[in-house]
């Protein structure tokens, strides 16, 4: 009964939705009234020049008295930029007084030889040989094609924003889950956080905190942190409730309840923050270059400029092994096991500290005498250029007409459908229906909220093109989600399966997606595909992931009754695993939207007409108010949709009685 | 000034004799080839003349931040065609100041590869594409052709320029300019139809064989007045304008480094000069330094007049 009623709205909603948006131009003929499909110029609100104004004010003449506001953040900068400074040294510049030509160097940075051997020390030191294995392969892959230079100086950015990420994100995490007003109120900052693109703050980012590689690493932190907050808060919150209890049994205090029990316990779940943190500061890597960050980003980018797709390639591929290398070693030290202490003297108690220690003397030594000790020898690096432009223009030439009809199909049966009905409601009742749409899954107070947002894009001028922004992110979704839950299932059902598929999923998300954008525009030209399919590769992962995380995690014993009762492996699957792993499916395409919300300033470089491009084009001109604006608005969107599918998921649980 | 570079090259500790501070002088790094050599062959100049040089990798807009500040000094390629609104915001601030022209013309136009001109004879001549707009076309735009502007950042009227001129042609912007080459180069290796936005100096046109269409000349009036050109109700109906490529700096930078200030005034080269070391980069896989190096040894007269 109920849910014939549940029905009648959902189809009177999608009824009066699809009839308003086929004849929204009729009705402006009939009536001879624009408004219906144009905010009327004359009401729109002045918020661009509102913030640019509040940006002027608070970088020209906002003061505490003593200091400005500029103050502050410039000796925020310096504090990141004393270690930043000291691990550039110690990686690439060596060190030395004095400037420019005048210097005078008196130690030289870490040799090659060294940096791997102490990688391997510590890799060795976490788990085992297998584990040095990669990531001596890893690096060595940077040094034989010819990166070493590059991947330095970006590993020395990495190594400062991820433990600013993860640890902020751990303590704002735990501050939330300690108090309920402190999460409400992270939540949208958090959403904000991640969905403002990044280029909509870097002018506002580069005036506060100087020029340089800082500033990109204060951007950077601002991205990747979100997602090790939420899954801190998820983590602490699905601790068993039987550990909790026993700690308080054993009398922990607050300090230990949280240091001992809490924080150990979930500490494979905060494992996946961290993990997304060192993704996520990988992905910053391109856009970091462009600040000033320089290193395997700015490859890249350089490299793509001349459509050196080998080059680009070769550099992207370098990020990712890079990320895989430390996110092995930071998961291997999270299920870490004590070994056996050597026993003897120190250096017999400390092989591997004693080791690193006589390669890096030992190469600093020889290196006065052989270059090739210090740096590693060009005539030595091998390059695959040529195999890459090869094989895309063999693919090009000889595939093309595929590729074309295989383009022109779906353009034909979902995307231009689906973009006409999107782009053809009236904002007026655009706004509505968005309500109503909150209001009926996540309640009252949810439905006035999204009202009110979406009034606000309305007002800003920017209705057509947040129409576009959700058409172009719910069919890249989609299709994210119908690939991704499958693949995640079938990694966590088949545990070599699961390898494979995500080692993909992390490479696809450290991979710049520059490096895939240029092939794909060389194949499908400009336009609203080509940004399609780089739109479903990023944010395919989270997808994957937390389907494969949620499965993994449905509790053995649950498992075994449901064995035990005769379930089928396909009974099992859908009617005891996915829907107990629902949350986390829900969580993972809360992230998908996310990720996708995100990639639309990069989509906008292959010529999209979205918000994406409003907030390219305010960066191209340096106009801070405008960025922001329409950084807002994609804000606002991923809030509701975030909001939404979350009391959908609550909603789900509560059916479920979970 | 000899001298002074030998004793300055002797010994260790080395300061400029002049007055110029000896703290680094930051020039800006974008990310395309053109301007890294333009920009680390000011700085070899700049070192030679013994001066400190930094390099500091920068976005070609958000830069105008760090120049205002002073965090960065000198930028060396801001195109008039496409950084015009971004240099006159800066240099209204009155921290920022031009620093001259470097003696490079930025031509931009309608492109077409050479193979296309048997498809639709007449070209280069404008007029031939009203004949032919079926030979660009491509499936989404037929029966129009498809003509690929620049990001819509970059300006150009391409829009107005089909209308006035009553070209059977659909615009379709690409978002960067790597977008826009990369079409190029695969409908180039298919031989398949493409006109699209190029501009010069670039490594496309030493690359691909074909010719820049040519639009009746442009003149200010033909954009501003809808009566002047061969549309006479509408404006844009010419070809687009040519312009040169600006240095700006800090504007501390004359008191702090004057002796530099003016080398950077000086600094001047050729179109040809430049397009050769972009395809010395770009198209034969030589370094920057090693092709800069070159050009400085080939061409001494040149720049030892900047330092004078």
């Amino acid at each position: 009964m109920g849910l014939n009623r549940h029905h009648f709205f959902w189809l009177t909603l999608l009824g009066i939705t699809l009839m308003l948006s086929s004849f929204s131009f009729q009705l402006y003929k009939a009536f001879d009234a624009r408004w219906i499909i144009r905010f009327p110029k004359k009401y729109e609100l002045p918020t661009e020049k509102w913030i640019s104004a509040f940006l002027d004010w608070l970088v020209d003449s906002a003061n505490f008295y003593f200091f400005t506001f500029r103050d502050i953040t410039r000796a925020i900068a310096s504090l990141i930029e004393w270690p930043y400074q000291f691990l550039r040294n110690l990686l690439i510049e060596g060190f030395q007084s004095g400037l420019g030509d005048q210097a005078v160097q008196y130690a030289p940075s870490l040799s090659w030889v060294a940096v791997i051997t102490v990688v391997v020390a510590i890799s060795y030191y976490a788990s085992d040989w297998r584990l040095g294995t990669l990531t001596c392969a890893c690096f060595a892959y940077l040094a034989v094609f010819g990166q070493w230079q590059s991947a330095m100086v970006t590993l020395a950015s990495v190594l400062i924003a991820v433990p600013i990420g993860a640890l902020g994100g751990l303590f704002l995490g735990i501050i939330a889950y300690k108090s309920r007003i402190v999460e409400n109120c992270l939540r949208p900052i958090l959403d904000l956080m991640q969905t403002v693109p990044v280029f909509a703050y870097l002018v506002p980012v580069l005036i506060l905190f100087g020029f340089g590689p800082v500033a990109a690493l204060v951007a950077t932190v601002i991205y990747a942190m979100p997602p090790m907050v939420r899954v801190t808060i998820v983590a602490l919150k699905t601790v068993p409730e039987e550990i909790k209890e026993a700690g308080k049994m054993v009398g922990c205090t607050d300090r230990q309840m949280m240091w001992k029990v809490l924080v150990p316990s979930a500490s494979s779940s905060l494992m996946v923050g961290v993990n997304q943190v060192i993704m996520l500061t990988l992905n910053m890597v391109i856009i970091a270059s462009m600040i000033g960050a320089g290193g395997l980003g700015f490859d890249v980018l350089a490299s793509l400029r001349r459509l050196d797709i080998g080059g680009g390639i070769e550099a992207g591929l370098a990020i990712v092994v890079m990320a895989i290398a430390l996110d092995r070693i930071s998961q291997a030290f999270s299920v870490r096991t004590i070994k056996e202490p050597y026993n003897g003297n120190y250096i017999q108690r400390h092989p591997w500290i004693s080791t690193s220690f006589a390669v890096i003397v030992g190469t600093l030594i020889l290196g006065i005498f052989i270059p090739s000790v210090q740096a590693y020898p060009k005539e030595f690096t091998i390059t695959t250029g040529p195999f890459w432009s090869d094989a895309m223009e063999y693919i090009n030439v000889n595939f093309f007409d595929a590729f074309e009809a295989i383009k022109v199909f779906f353009l034909q049966s979902l995307l231009l459908p689906v973009k006409k009905f999107f782009v053809g409601i009236p904002w007026a009742w655009g706004i509505m229906a968005t309500g109503l749409f909150a209001w009926k899954l996540a309640g009252w107070r949810m439905g006035i909220i999204a009202f009110l947002l979406m009034s606000f894009i309305a007002a800003s001028g920017l209705w057509s093109k947040a129409m576009v922004t959700i058409y172009l992110c719910g069919v890249s979704v989609f299709i994210a989600t119908i690939i991704g839950i499958p693949l995640g299932i079938w990694a966590a059902e088949r545990q070599g399966a699961g390898r494979v598929i995500l080692g993909l999923m992390d490479t696809l998300q450290t991979l710049p997606s520059f490096v895939y954008l240029i092939p794909v525009v060389m194949l499908f030209r400009v336009g609203d595909f080509s940004a399609m399919i780089a739109v479903v590769l990023y944010a395919l992962a989270p997808a994957v992931r937390y389907a494969a995380f949620g499965l993994k995690e449905v509790p053995e014993h649950l498992v075994e009754a449901a064995r035990m009762a005769g379930c089928t492996p396909i009974q099992l699957l859908l009617r005891v695993k996915l829907p107990l792993a629902t949350p986390q499916l829900l969580l993972g395409l809360n992230q998908t939207i996310m990720l996708a919300l995100s990639m639309l300033v990069i989509t906008a470089l292959v010529g999209t007409r979205d918000l994406g491009q409003e907030v390219y084009i305010a960066l191209t001109k340096a106009n801070a108010g405008q960025g922001i604006v329409a950084g807002f608005c994609v804000a606002f969107i991923a809030i509701i949709a975030d909001r939404v599918v979350n009391a959908s998921a609550d909603k789900q649980k509560k059916r479920l009685g979970l | 000034m000899r001298t002074i570079i030998a004793a300055s090259a002797m010994s260790l500790m080395a300061y400029p004799a002049f007055s110029d501070s000896s703290d680094p002088i930051k020039l800006t790094l974008h990310d395309w080839s053109g301007q890294l050599i333009t920009t680390t062959l000011m700085g070899e100049v700049l070192k030679q003349a013994g001066h400190n040089v930094e390099y500091v990798q920068a976005d070609y807009i958000a830069q105008f931040a760090g120049l205002e500040t002073g965090d960065l000094h000198v930028a060396m390629e801001l195109w008039e065609t496409t950084a015009r609104e971004a240099m006159d915001a800066s240099f209204a601030t009155g921290n920022v100041v031009s620093m001259g022209e470097t003696g490079m013309m930025a031509i931009e136009e309608w492109w077409y590869p050479a193979y296309m001109a048997d498809r639709c004879p007449g070209l280069p001549n404008w007029e031939a594409l009203k004949d032919c707009p079926e030979a660009f076309a491509t499936p989404e735009t037929a029966p129009l052709g498809r003509y690929l502007g620049g990001p819509v950042t970059w300006g150009g009227f391409d829009d107005e320029r089909v209308e006035a001129l009553e070209l059977d042609f659909e615009v379709v912007h690409a978002g960067t300019d790597a977008a826009l080459f990369a079409e190029l180069e695969a409908a180039y290796q298919r031989q398949d139809p493409i006109i699209l936005w190029v501009y010069s100096p670039h490594w496309a046109p030493a690359k691909f064989e074909g010719s820049f269409v040519e639009f009746p000349p442009y003149s200010a009036e033909c954009y501003n007045d809808p009566s002047v050109g061969i549309n006479p109700d509408a404006a844009y109906d010419c070809g687009k304008p040519t312009g040169p490529i600006w240095k700006a700096a800090w504007s501390g930078l004359s008191e702090k480094w004057p002796d530099a200030a003016k080398v950077i005034e000086n600094f001047k080269i050729s179109n040809a000069d430049a397009a050769g070391m972009v395809a010395e980069v770009d198209l034969n896989g030589k370094s920057i330094e090693d092709t800069v190096a070159a050009w400085m040894e080939a061409n001494k007269g040149t720049w030892s007049n900047w330092i004078k």
